[in-house]
């Protein structure tokens, strides 16, 4: 466990944006104005999948006010290529293709053409008098049902991929993936118990308050300026510059405050056909998304169909573990199912294991992260299988996991071993809390746990540190802030400067101001520009010992600091004393850090749930629920906490309620948050936490990233209690009442 | 020599082998001298060049920015796996 002492590290300082935020003031995307600014509307597809044979746009061209009007013929016409996004590469097509569909619609809700005009009000009417000739299709709605000989195909030309190599197979399969290890077929031998279970789950949105906007403005200088909500100004910036053929040192993107992402607002959908309106218009047009759009046009998390076989000795180890993932991809490939392959028996070490994942196309909106993408899914089907085959052994649940448990060295099932990671000390935290010992009593009440597993990323990050005259410094970054990262990333700068975290000035800067930074998204973000951050002030430490030594007129070398204070002998000069004389001696202080950083660490997280099941209605009431999270460092246990919180929330979301419902013909018939049911605050207990820290090795604090295994395991730790509540053994999400009275009446039948 | 570990879907290559010794101070020595013994492997993993796109590599249990440039050690272990994507989205 974590035993450094830090003086910044580990306390709780209030936000440095909080203020604006509290009070209104801070800008989000939809809040940016522009002299002359015209605002756009998409007009979207209203079948799932369909020829488009015909726009006409003239009636809609012809309506006062309206300015322009744009279809996917008005992209740059450029052959397809992969592109690399700084995110991995994908084919340029796909991504041009969602922004604006070209010859079909792939989803209901799938932009076809896009409206600019002196007000929304115009662009949204005008709109509607687009005419759009369609000749439908047959759709196909989930992953088992377009994995079926003769099922519609979604691309015509989509070759099944086996590790990058296409194969001569057409389907909506795109891409086909194994991990294997040891001899599955003799530890299946081996085993005493052998439980095998199929799952499903449903396609969920991660409800970020804030609806997508972006405003775009193609100057007359030939650069195209964006500001929006986003997970990643670069990424939003390569895209751009992408699908508009430019070179991307002619996008400047300003990152405004975001209402939330939780992974949704990596993917881009605005922004190039706002400069294209732009350029059209010679005017900034502005896009903001309803809610109906969010829902029916963005990325939720991949529907999932997942088979588990597990076998375990009658000693309680387990042998064997074998998995099938077919994840719905959406529109385009790209599910989640690599990480949901990678995740799903990642907590324990097991000698034999055969994965085979499936990337499947459906007409549905094309998926995107969704915090901890895939491993959720899998944890919900493999934590339930574990639960049952413990309690067939007899064992305790931890006990069981417990012994079978990941630890440094263990190989996880796509190859490498661990490093240090705090799976055990998870589980054992769990052992010991309060919540696990205590009582639970009363009918149709039952307790479940779970645990789960994020690897995080790292990826490139850029910060600079400008010392102030008045012992302040002023940070800038590129990533983005979601979830008080400003704060988290300027405490490491002021632990290595000596000062308050309250004397840094965080900023997020455009793509023009700062150096290259990677999305915030893979919890990433405290861990990666974090390091940066601790770069640059170890880089503004190094110059300020060459000023103290100036000042002194004495080597460098014999300058020393500790807790921002300057020595030489007997000479001592603060943080603060020392920046008020720069000008004496060369000159301002910049530093800077720039980072693409190994040293990755994983992730592990538990919960315990206790519910209580009404066995008339099915309702599952959450009476008490604890997130256990290793998140190597807690720089700041306050945000931590509340991440844990937020991850647990939108676990709870996942098990009881929230689902895409869908029509036969693949309307979504839920898209308000009316209707679509996430959790309040009038629907839980306090979410208690309980942290634990493992110091990641390859962090300079420990930091491991917080921000995703927590919503990992509390679908399956709820099913698991809910299936000590009312004697029913889950296997589809969500678990609402009609799903749970149907469960309970097969058992009474 | 290193130990490389083979990818499920590359063992029809290596004749079933999981794992293989090959020798190299980087990266893509290691996949050169794979090719010498498995010929044929290095169009799998490598396109123009270059990794292909969606796969890493992974040097000690740590996923290398280098990619082909990262150094090998005699005693260290090779990983060729599915690129993870930043935010994972590759869309």
């Amino acid at each position: 466990m974590s035993e450094e002492e830090y003086a910044v590290i580990g306390t709780r300082p209030v936000r440095h944006d909080g203020a604006d935020k509290v009070t209104g003031r801070a800008l989000y995307g939809a809040d940016y104005q522009a002299a002359g600014l015209l605002h756009g509307h998409i007009l979207r597809s209203p079948h799932a999948h369909a020829r488009i044979l015909r726009i006409d746009t003239s009636k809609a061209m012809a309506l006062a006010g309206v300015k322009a009007v744009v279809t996917a013929a008005d992209f740059p016409q450029v052959p397809d290529r992969l592109v690399d996004l700084g995110e991995g590469n994908v084919p340029l097509s796909y991504v041009r293709g969602n922004l604006l569909a070209l010859g079909k619609a792939l989803y209901r809700g799938h932009a076809v053409a896009a409206v600019a005009a002196v007000s929304a009000h115009i662009a949204e009417e005008a709109a509607g008098l687009i005419e759009v000739e369609y000749e439908p299709l047959p759709s196909v709605l989930t992953a088992p049902d377009a994995m079926q000989e003769g099922a519609p195909l979604l691309h015509g030309g989509l070759k099944t991929k086996e590790l990058g190599q296409a194969t001569d197979r057409t389907s909506n399969v795109a891409e086909h993936l194994r991990f294997a290890m040891g001899d599955i077929d003799a530890g299946f031998a081996a085993a005493d118990i052998v439980v095998e279970r199929e799952f499903r789950t449903a396609t969920v949105h991660q409800g970020y308050i804030e609806p997508h906007a972006a405003t775009a403005l193609w100057n007359s200088d030939g650069r195209v300026l964006v500001w929006c909500s986003t997970q990643g100004a670069f990424v939003v910036r390569d895209v751009t510059a992408c699908v508009l053929d430019l070179p991307v040192s002619r996008v400047k993107v300003t990152p405004m405050e975001i209402g939330g992402g939780f992974g949704g607002k990596i993917p881009v959908y605005l922004e190039p056909v706002a400069a294209l309106l732009s350029r059209k218009t010679g005017r900034p047009v502005k896009m903001v998304m309803s809610r109906k759009d969010v829902f029916e046009a963005t990325g939720p998390t991949p529907g999932s169909y997942i088979r588990v076989k597990m076998g375990v000795r009658s000693d309680g180890r387990i042998v064997a573990a074998q998995a099938y993932l077919a994840y719905e991809a959406g529109a385009y490939p790209g599910s989640m199912v690599v990480p949901g392959a990678m995740c799903i028996f990642a907590a324990y070490d097991i000698a034999n294991i055969a994965i085979d994942g499936y990337d499947v196309v459906v007409n549905k909106p094309s998926t995107a992260a969704y915090r901890a993408p895939g491993a959720t899914n899998a944890a919900f089907a493999a934590e339930t299988v574990v639960d049952e085959i413990a309690e067939k052994l007899g064992n305790d649940p931890i006990e069981f996991r417990l012994r079978n448990a990941a630890k440094q060295g263990t190989r996880r099932a796509d190859g490498p071993k661990y490093r240090r990671i705090g799976c055990i000390e998870v589980l054992e935290t769990i052992k010991r809390h309060p919540h696990y010992n205590a009582p639970l009593e009363g009918p149709n009440r039952g307790r479940g746990v779970a645990v789960g597993f994020w690897f995080n990323i790292g990826f490139p990050s850029s910060c600079t540190i400008s010392v102030n005259a008045d012992g302040t410094v002023s940070l800038v970054e590129g990533s983005t802030d979601i979830g008080g990262t400003r704060t988290s990333i300027a405490m490491q700068a002021a632990e290595v400067l000596g000062i308050p975290a309250e004397d840094v000035n965080p900023s997020v800067a455009d793509t023009d101001s700062i150096g290259y930074t990677a999305v915030t998204g893979g919890s990433r973000t405290t861990f990666a520009t974090g390091w940066a951050a601790w770069e640059a002030a170890q880089d503004v430490m190094r110059q300020l010992k060459g000023r103290a030594a100036k000042l002194w007129e004495v080597d460098a070398g014999l300058v020393t600091e500790e807790a921002g204070v300057f020595r030489s002998g007997d000479k001592a000069l603060t943080f603060r004393e020392l920046a008020a004389r720069l000008a004496e001696t060369g000159g301002p202080v910049v530093g800077r850090g720039a980072v693409n950083p190994k040293g990755v660490g994983g992730s592990f997280s538990g919960a315990i749930s206790d519910v209580e099941v009404d066995p008339e209605t099915g309702k599952v009431t959450i009476l008490r629920f604890t997130s256990v999270q290793d998140v190597g460092k807690a720089i700041h246990p306050s945000y931590v906490e509340g991440q844990m919180q937020g991850g647990s929330v939108q676990g709870i979301g996942w098990a009881l309620n929230e689902e895409y419902y869908m029509s036969p013909d693949g309307a979504m018939l839920n898209s308000s948050f009316l209707d679509y049911r996430m959790p309040t605050a009038l629907d839980l207990p306090m979410i208690d936490t309980a942290i634990v820290e493992v110091p990641n090795p390859g962090h300079p604090f420990g930091v491991r990233g917080v921000g995703e295994a927590n919503i990992v395991p509390p679908p399956a730790a709820i099913a698991n209690a809910i299936y000590r509540a009312a004697g029913v053994r889950m296997r589809r999400l969500p678990m609402n009442p009609p799903a749970i009275m149907e469960e309970i009446w097969k058992q009474r039948d | 020599m290193a130990e490389v570990y083979i990818p499920a879907m590359l063992r029809e290559l290596t004749g079933g082998r999981a794992t293989v010794a090959a020798a190299g101070a980087t990266v893509r020595e290691v996949v050169d001298d794979l090719e010498r013994q498995w010929p044929g492997i290095r169009d799998r993993l490598l396109e123009g060049g270059r990794l292909r796109p969606n796969l890493s590599v992974a040097v000690d249990g740590e996923v290398s920015p280098l990619g082909l440039r990262e150094v090998v050690d005699p005693a260290s272990e090779v990983h060729f796996l599915a690129a993870i994507k930043g935010g994972m989205s590759g869309k």
